[in-house]
């Protein structure tokens, strides 16, 4: 073979392997609507997305109460994520001595790389006990879930926003202190702001790992298909649904959880094109002077 | 409008502020961590480690699971590897800028974002029942390559365009061709870097669970054939939790968990530390 | 003489390399004194230590004094966030902030307390008078900083250094990153601060060395080889490395 022919296989091969990934998606996106379609149109859109009932033994499959309880647990740990996180990560890049830099992103990695298995037996065993008695009720509820997410993406947030605040330039920080700023006002009036777009990214990133979570999520939140009326009372999360219900599916109820999948591609989708958009706007507007 | 906290002292309290937040955040893992260990360490020995489950799991050990766990785990990686370093290759060292290449790095963007039960739902439609591949080590294992590629991708392209440009020329200058200087130089300067990105989407494998839960089938003998049902650890871990089954041996399965996390967050640090003092000249 | 700021027996370490040795210098008050010197030679590491900005290295160490007015800035009863209010200093690189031209100047009025925004106004409009650069700007001040050019951008630094009103303003190299015609502008504009400011201005720039200051310290491998009026050391240097030095003979 020439060495041309070789150089060309070569690539073409390289080619092949990167376009893999749109391959992949494209088959994932193909097989859930394919199988999650039938039961949208037999069901009906609307009846589908804002019933208020999922009784698959009656029939009844709307999703709406769980499009709730996902959005109220993401929301709710993010309440609680957001604050620590950035803050943790503004310690880590600008406070802390090395040594305890050495220390923490090692913790960090760690966090992140517990299985979600063993946040959710952790929070089984520990935290729903600990609410009951403390507030009553059977444990299991949004809150209870929504705690064991924040610990669950506070390590995306604190290593993408500490990324995003440690490529901010020595220049801004060093002319800012060199006007006489304190520390604080310098992290807070110079190097927090040009960091947003970062911090954003880390926030959406968040976002979307906790709309993604399933099985710690199963063993908190107690599972009751309703719009809770508290946020200490049990929900049950689009994932949860699947992965509960799933094992024993068949027919329609089987193409209906696929249809749940469909949502909660829809909701990441939206999710990633918040994130291009904002990181866009965000870095004109910042840094970008006349754009 | 007047101040209402002197600058100096807002400084004293954000500074406090900044480190409580600190200390909670290695607080909590301390907490997780060292409780699970707590519970978890006095269940593991060797016969924990080395025996079939009895019983469902009631007693006996684990070592179905971890053989189910290092299948998978094996099946994923040799699978996504080569497409994660090969794209990643294409993506820094080929490509120009251009529509196809914004919608690689699209796709591998949305890939690493979408949920993993989402990819157990694929795996379940398309492994398990149109290629009828069953529930089986080879569905699952396909599975997890999937939620493996991206994080391979991304840290591989890291690595290799963090080398410097200059290397390539000086090979390119020689008369060598692309895929030599691609495969002479390029590769092994980022080696470490492509490691780290291949120990990490293991590390993904290792802990997923939602995404094998309707694919991997949920045997408690140890699968030979790539078709044969298994149970990897944190399956077996999620199992033996919801359904009461033991929490001893739930206590010991989610040790040996974080255990392996604790031995991979290790090494790729010390890789990590070791490519960065090499980079700097020792 | 009124002396400004008093450097004595300055030496700096980072790490094990002792970069400041023995420095002895002092700096009278509303002149130009420049420093000059091959690079490395210590002269930036020595007026970030006027305004201890060294501080934010880990290894920095130092032993010797710095009086400002007669008063030791290294004390431990200083703050060094109101020791940098007095102590102004324009970068080598103009660096301003990703903000509007407005909020750059205004940005060490508000955060020294100043929320008024008649006298936010009021002032930042002398600074930028006061730094030559309102005529171009006193349409565009919403706008951010990052479209001016370099040379508006250094003079922008300027500005902002002092709207907050400081005694010492230390110039690291301000020139080094422009064209001709914005130096220019810079140097005409450090002849008219001299009146009100002192100027400590580190060059390596030999002529701008002798069109702006009164008075000059020539550094070498971390030591003052000569210090005194810029006059004297351009004509009739005292020391051999000097003259070597100011003839272009290295460096």
């Amino acid at each position: 073979m020439s060495r041309w022919t070789e150089e060309f296989f070569i690539e073409k091969g390289l080619l092949l392997t990167a376009v893999s990934s749109i391959i992949i998606i494209a088959l994932i996106i193909i097989f859930i609507f394919m199988e999650g379609l039938p039961a949208i149109q037999a069901y009906g859109f609307f009846n589908f997305i804002f019933g208020m009932d999922w009784a698959p033994s009656s029939g009844q499959y709307g999703v709406f109460p769980m499009i709730i309880g996902s959005l109220g647990i993401t929301v709710l740990s993010l309440l609680m994520a957001v604050p620590l996180g950035i803050l943790c990560a503004i310690f880590l890049s600008e406070v802390a001595s090395s040594k305890m830099r050495r220390i923490l992103n090692p913790t960090i990695q760690t966090l992140a790389g517990i299985p979600s298995v063993v946040y959710g037996f952790f929070g089984l065993i520990l935290l729903v006990p600990f609410m009951r008695v403390q507030f009553g009720g059977t444990g299991f509820s949004m809150f209870t879930a929504s705690i064991i997410l924040t610990v669950m993406i506070l390590p995306i947030i604190v290593s993408v926003s500490e990324d995003a605040l440690r490529s901010i330039p020595q220049e801004y920080k060093e002319a800012s202190l060199a006007l006489g700023a304190t520390h604080w006002q310098t992290i807070k009036n110079v190097i927090f702001p040009a960091a947003i777009p970062g911090v954003i990214t880390s926030v959406i990133l968040g976002m979307g790992r906790a709309i993604g979570e399933t099985l710690a999520i199963i063993m908190v939140a107690g599972n009751v298909v309703q719009i809770p009326g508290s946020i200490l009372d049990p929900v049950r999360a689009l994932t949860s649904n699947i992965a509960i219900e799933m094992g024993y599916a068949t027919g329609i109820h089987y193409n209906a959880l696929f249809a749940t999948g469909i949502v909660l591609i829809f909701m990441i989708i939206v999710l990633l094109i918040l994130a291009n958009y904002l990181h866009y706007k965000k870095k004109v507007t910042i840094g970008g002077g006349y754009l | 409008m007047h101040r209402i906290i002197p600058p100096k002292i807002a400084q004293k309290i954000m500074n406090g502020v900044f480190w409580a937040s600190g200390i909670i955040t290695l607080l909590v893992l301390l907490v997780v961590i060292g409780y699970v260990l707590y519970k978890g360490l006095p269940v593991i020995n060797l016969e924990f480690l080395f025996t079939d489950p009895i019983d469902s799991g009631r007693s006996g050990g684990i070592f179905p699971m971890i053989v189910s766990s290092l299948y998978v785990t094996f099946i994923a990686v040799l699978v996504a590897a080569p497409l994660g370093v090969g794209a990643a290759l294409y993506l820094a060292e080929y490509a120009g800028e251009n529509r196809t290449v914004r919608l690689i790095r699209f796709g591998a963007e949305t890939l690493s974002s979408i949920p993993s039960i989402i990819f157990g739902l694929f795996g379940l439609a398309f492994f398990v029942i149109y290629l009828q591949m069953g529930w089986s080590v080879l569905s699952g294992g396909l599975t997890l390559a999937l939620m493996a590629l991206p994080t391979i991708l991304a840290a591989s392209e890291v690595s290799i365009e963090s080398i410097n440009k200059s290397y390539a020329e000086g090979s390119l200058a020689l008369g060598a061709t692309k895929w030599q200087t691609v495969s002479k130089v390029v590769i092994p300067a980022a080696l470490p870097g492509i490691t780290t990105g291949i120990i990490l989407g293991m590390a993904r494998a290792i802990a997923e669970a939602a995404a094998i839960l309707y694919t991997v089938g949920a045997a408690l003998l140890i699968p030979i054939s790539l078709l044969d049902p298994a149970r990897p650890l944190p399956l077996h871990l999620y199992i033996l939790a919801t359904e009461g089954i033991s929490m001893d041996n739930a206590w010991g399965t989610a040790a040996v968990l974080v255990i392996l996390i604790l031995i991979i967050t290790v090494t790729t640090n010390t890789l990590v530390d070791r490519y960065q003092k090499k980079m700097m000249g020792r | 003489m009124e002396y400004r700021i008093e450097a004595e027996d300055l030496n700096v370490y980072f790490d094990e390399l002792h970069i400041l040795k023995d420095v002895s210098l002092k700096i009278p008050k509303n002149t130009v004194t420049a420093l000059i010197g091959p690079s490395g030679c210590g002269k930036s590491t020595f007026i970030r230590t006027l305004n201890r900005m060294n501080d934010l290295i880990s290894t920095f160490r130092r032993e010797g004094t710095v009086l400002l007015d007669g008063e030791d800035i290294y004390h431990p009863k200083v703050d060094v966030v109101d020791l940098r209010k007095r102590v102004g200093m324009v970068f080598q690189k103009p660096n301003p902030f990703p903000k509007s031209i407005f909020d750059n100047v205004a940005y060490g009025l508000r955060v020294h307390g100043i929320t008024d925004k008649d006298v936010l106004e009021q002032k930042v409009e002398e600074a930028l008078k006061g730094a030559a650069l309102w005529n171009e700007v006193e349409h565009i001040l919403d706008k951010s900083a990052m479209g001016l050019s370099g040379g508006q951008q250094q003079r922008l630094c300027i500005a902002r250094t002092i709207a907050v009103e400081p005694e010492v303003i230390l110039m690291d190299e301000p020139c080094s990153a422009l064209d001709p015609i914005s130096t220019t502008k810079i140097e005409d504009l450090i002849h008219k601060l001299k009146r009100d400011y002192t100027i400590i201005i580190v060059t390596h720039n030999m002529q701008q060395a002798t069109r702006v200051s009164k008075y000059a310290a020539f550094f070498l491998h971390g030591e003052i080889v000569e210090s005194g009026l810029t006059d004297q050391i351009f004509l009739e240097p005292c020391d051999q490395r000097t003259e070597d030095y100011i003839t272009g003979r290295f460096g």
